[in-house]
C-alpha cells in the first residue's frame, strides 16, 4: 500500500501545479493565454514540456515490454530513429510554424492550413481526421492509469476507480491550468521520467547481482538472439524510421511549438532531444531484455512460457487461442515486476509515480483537442464573434470535461487491445499527414486540393489497414521460417502480407507506402489544381511567386 | 558549401542508422552492453552533435527578423 500512497501524493502535487498555474495566469479569459500560455514559455519548460508531451506510457512500459519480447532491436527501431528525425523536424518545421504563429496569430495547424491554402471546409476535414486519430490516445491514457494504480496498490484500488482518479486529475489541471498548467506538469513529469530510468537501472542491476553476469549468461543461452536484431528484417527496421515523422504532425506537438517565447528556445530542445530520448529509452530497453534472465519472478516465467508455446504450437492453434497467448506473453508490466522484486517499498512508490507520469501524458492531447475544437470549429463558424472570447475559453473548458468523461466511459466498456491497435494505426496516419506541413511551408505550388487528397488518402489507408488486420488474423511467430500469410503475390514477391506484428507491403510497414503516396498526391494534385492568390503565397515565401 | 555539407551529414547519419553490419552480432561491449545497442547509443550521441552543428551553422535567424519586423509594423499600425 505504501507505493500507492506515494503515487497519490504525486497525483495531489500534479493537481496543485495545475491550480497554481491557474492563479498565475494574467488573462484567464483570453484564448491565447489559456490555450498557448500567452506564447511565453521559457527554454527549460519548453524543452521538457515538449519532450514530455511526446512521451507516452509506451516510453516506459511499452518499450520495456517490447524489448522483453523482441530484444535490443526496440531501441534502434523506436528511440534512436526518433532521436534523429524528431529534432530535425522540430528544427525545420517547428521553428517555421512558431514564426507564422507569431506573425499571423495562429493557434492550431488547421488555422495555418486554412490561411495558407485559402480554404475553409477542407480545413474542417483535416480537423476531423486529426481528432479521430487523437481520441484513442486519451482513452488508452485512462486505461493505463487504471491498470497502473491497480497493480501498484496490489489490487486494492480497482480498475474503474483508478481510471476515474487519473481522469479527474488530468481533467482538473488541464481545466484550470490550460497550456501553462499542462506545460508545468509535463516539465515535472519529464524530470521524473529522467530520474526514473537511472534509478531503476541502478536498483535492479544491484538486485540482479550485476548486469555483466546476466548478459553473459544470456549470450550463452537460447535467449541469445534477443541480444542481436536477427529476428527482425532490415526492411521492417528501415520502415520504422518513417514513424517519427508523425511527431511533428501531431496537433499537440505543433501547438506546443507555438508556445515558445523566442525562437532561440528551440535551440536547446533540438540539441538535447536525442539525449533525453536516450536517457529514458536505453535503461527501459536494457532492463526489458535483462528481465528474461530473472528466474525469481513467477509472472515473468509465465510470460516466457506463453511466448515459447506461441512460437512452437501457434501454427496449429485457433486465432483466438493465439491472441490469448499473445496477450499472456506481453511484457508491458516487466519493469513494475522488477521494481516490486528489487526496490524497497518507498522507492517502488516513487518509481511508480514516474510510471504514472508516463501514463498520464494524455493531458496534452486533451488540451490540443479542446484548442482545435474551439478555434477550428467554434471560432471559425462564428462562435467567437457571436459570444466573445470569454465564452470561447469556457467552451474549451466544457469540452475538456466532456472529452474526458467520454474517454472514461469508453475505457470502462471496451477492450484495451482495440485502442492499442488504433494508436498503432494513428502513428502511421500522422506520419502520412506530414506532407501537409512540408507542402504548406516549403512549396509555393501546393494547393488545398493537394491537401485534401493527402487527408482523404490518409483516412482511407488507416481504415484499410485496420480492416485488413481485423479480417486476417495474425499468424503465430515462427523463428527460423517465414510465418507471413501472403494475401497478394506480385512477380514472385510478397506484395501484401499479414505478419505476426501487423501488415507488410513489399516487406515494408504500411507507413512507408502511406507516406510516399501522400507525398505524390500532394505533388501531382497540386500541379493540376489552382494555386492560392499570389498575395497569399507572398506572405509565406516573400515576394517571388511561382 | 556549409549547408551542402550539413545536408550530406544528415543523409549520412540517416543511412548509418541502418547498421546491417552488426545485425547478427551478439558481442558484449564491456562484457554487458550488446553491440547493437551500444552502436545506437553512440548513434544518439552523434544525432545530438549533428543537431548542435545544425543549430550553430544553419539556424534560421531570418525567421526571428521577420517576426520582429511584423511586430514593429503592427505597433506602427496601432
Amino acid at each position: 500500500m505504501i507505493p500507492a500512497i506515494v503515487v497519490f501524493l504525486y497525483l495531489a502535487a500534479v493537481v496543485y501545479i495545475g491550480i497554481f498555474a491557474f492563479r498565475r495566469a494574467a488573462g484567464k479569459e483570453q484564448a491565447e493565454d489559456y490555450f498557448l500560455a500567452s506564447r511565453s514559455l521559457g527554454p527549460f519548460v519548453f524543452l521538457f514540456s515538449l519532450f514530455g508531451t511526446n512521451m507516452t506510457a509506451f516510453a516506459i512500459l511499452g518499450s520495456s515490454g517490447h524489448a522483453f519480447s523482441n530484444g535490443i532491436v526496440t531501441f534502434g527501431l523506436m528511440a534512436s530513429s526518433s532521436g534523429l528525425v524528431i529534432p530535425l523536424s522540430i528544427f525545420l518545421i517547428g521553428t517555421r510554424v512558431w514564426a507564422l504563429g507569431k506573425k499571423y496569430g495562429f493557434m492550431t495547424p488547421v488555422q495555418m492550413f486554412r490561411d495558407r491554402w485559402e480554404c475553409s471546409h477542407i480545413g474542417t476535414v483535416i480537423f476531423a481526421v486529426q481528432a479521430a486519430m487523437l481520441v484513442p490516445y486519451i482513452i488508452i491514457g485512462i486505461m493505463g492509469g487504471g491498470t497502473t494504480l491497480y497493480t501498484i496498490s496490489g489490487g486494492v484500488v480497482p480498475f474503474w476507480f483508478g481510471g476515474a482518479i487519473v481522469a479527474m486529475v488530468v481533467m482538473s489541471y488541464v481545466f484550470f491550468g490550460g497550456m501553462r498548467g499542462t506545460a508545468w506538469v509535463n516539465t515535472f513529469q519529464t524530470v521524473l521520467f529522467l530520474c526514473f530510468g537511472a534509478i531503476a537501472l541502478t536498483v535492479i542491476g544491484v538486485g540482479m547481482g550485476g548486469f555483466r553476469s546476466a548478459a553473459q549468461a544470456m549470450a550463452a543461452s537460447p535467449l541469445a538472439p534477443l541480444l542481436s536484431r536477427e529476428r527482425i528484417s532490415p526492411f521492417y527496421f528501415f520502415s520504422y524510421t518513417f514513424i517519427p515523422l508523425s511527431a511533428i504532425a501531431f496537433p499537440h506537438i505543433l501547438i506546443f511549438c507555438l508556445t515558445a517565447r523566442k525562437i532561440t528556445q528551440f535551440k536547446k530542445t533540438v540539441i538535447f532531444y536525442p539525449i533525453c530520448i536516450m536517457a529514458i529509452w536505453l535503461p527501459c530497453v536494457f532492463l526489458g531484455v535483462m528481465a528474461n534472465r530473472v528466474t525469481e519472478i513467477p509472472q515473468i516465467k509465465e510470460r516466457q512460457v506463453a511466448r515459447a508455446t506461441l512460437a512452437t504450437q501457434g501454427k496449429t492453434m485457433e486465432p483466438e487461442q493465439r491472441d490469448q497467448l499473445r496477450e499472456k506473453s506481453a511484457g508491458d508490466d516487466v519493469i513494475m515486476l522488477l521494481l516490486q522484486q528489487y526496490a524497497p517499498l518507498w522507492l517502488a512508490g516513487l518509481l511508480g509515480a514516474g510510471i504514472m507520469a508516463a501514463v498520464m501524458a494524455s493531458d496534452s492531447q486533451i488540451l490540443a483537442l479542446s484548442t482545435m475544437f474551439t478555434e477550428d470549429v467554434f471560432a471559425f463558424y462564428g462562435g467567437k464573434t457571436r459570444f466573445g472570447e470569454a465564452v470561447q475559453v469556457q467552451t474549451g473548458r466544457i469540452f475538456i470535461i466532456l472529452i474526458t468523461l467520454f474517454a472514461y466511459i469508453v475505457a470502462l466498456q471496451a477492450p484495451e487491445t482495440i485502442f492499442e491497435l488504433a494508436i498503432q494505426y494513428a502513428f502511421s496516419g500522422f506520419a502520412s499527414l506530414s506532407p501537409l506541413l512540408i507542402g504548406a511551408l516549403f512549396w509555393r505550388g501546393s494547393t488545398k486540393w493537394g491537401a485534401l487528397a493527402v487527408t482523404l488518402w490518409t483516412a482511407a489507408a488507416v481504415v484499410a489497414v485496420a480492416v485488413f488486420q481485423s479480417m486476417v488474423p495474425a499468424p503465430a511467430p515462427s523463428p527460423g521460417s517465414n510465418p507471413n500469410i501472403v494475401f497478394w503475390w506480385l512477380g514472385g514477391t510478397e506484395a501484401l502480407s499479414r505478419t505476426p506484428g501487423g501488415t507488410a507491403v513489399f516487406g515494408f510497414m504500411p507507413v512507408v507506402p502511406m507516406v510516399i503516396v501522400s507525398a505524390l498526391l500532394m505533388y501531382f494534385v497540386s500541379l493540376a489544381t489552382k494555386k492560392p492568390a499570389p498575395s497569399t503565397i507572398a506572405r509565406y515565401f516573400g515576394g517571388q511567386h511561382s | 558549401m556549409k549547408r551542402f555539407l550539413l545536408v550530406v551529414a544528415v543523409v549520412a547519419l540517416y543511412v548509418l542508422h541502418q547498421d546491417i553490419w552488426f545485425w547478427r552480432s551478439r558481442y558484449l561491449v564491456f562484457g554487458f552492453f550488446p553491440i547493437g545497442l551500444f552502436y545506437h547509443f553512440c548513434f544518439s550521441i552523434a544525432a545530438a552533435l549533428l543537431m548542435w552543428l545544425l543549430v550553430t551553422f544553419a539556424w534560421p535567424s531570418h525567421l526571428e527578423r521577420e517576426v520582429e519586423q511584423a511586430q514593429r509594423e503592427e505597433d506602427v499600425t496601432r
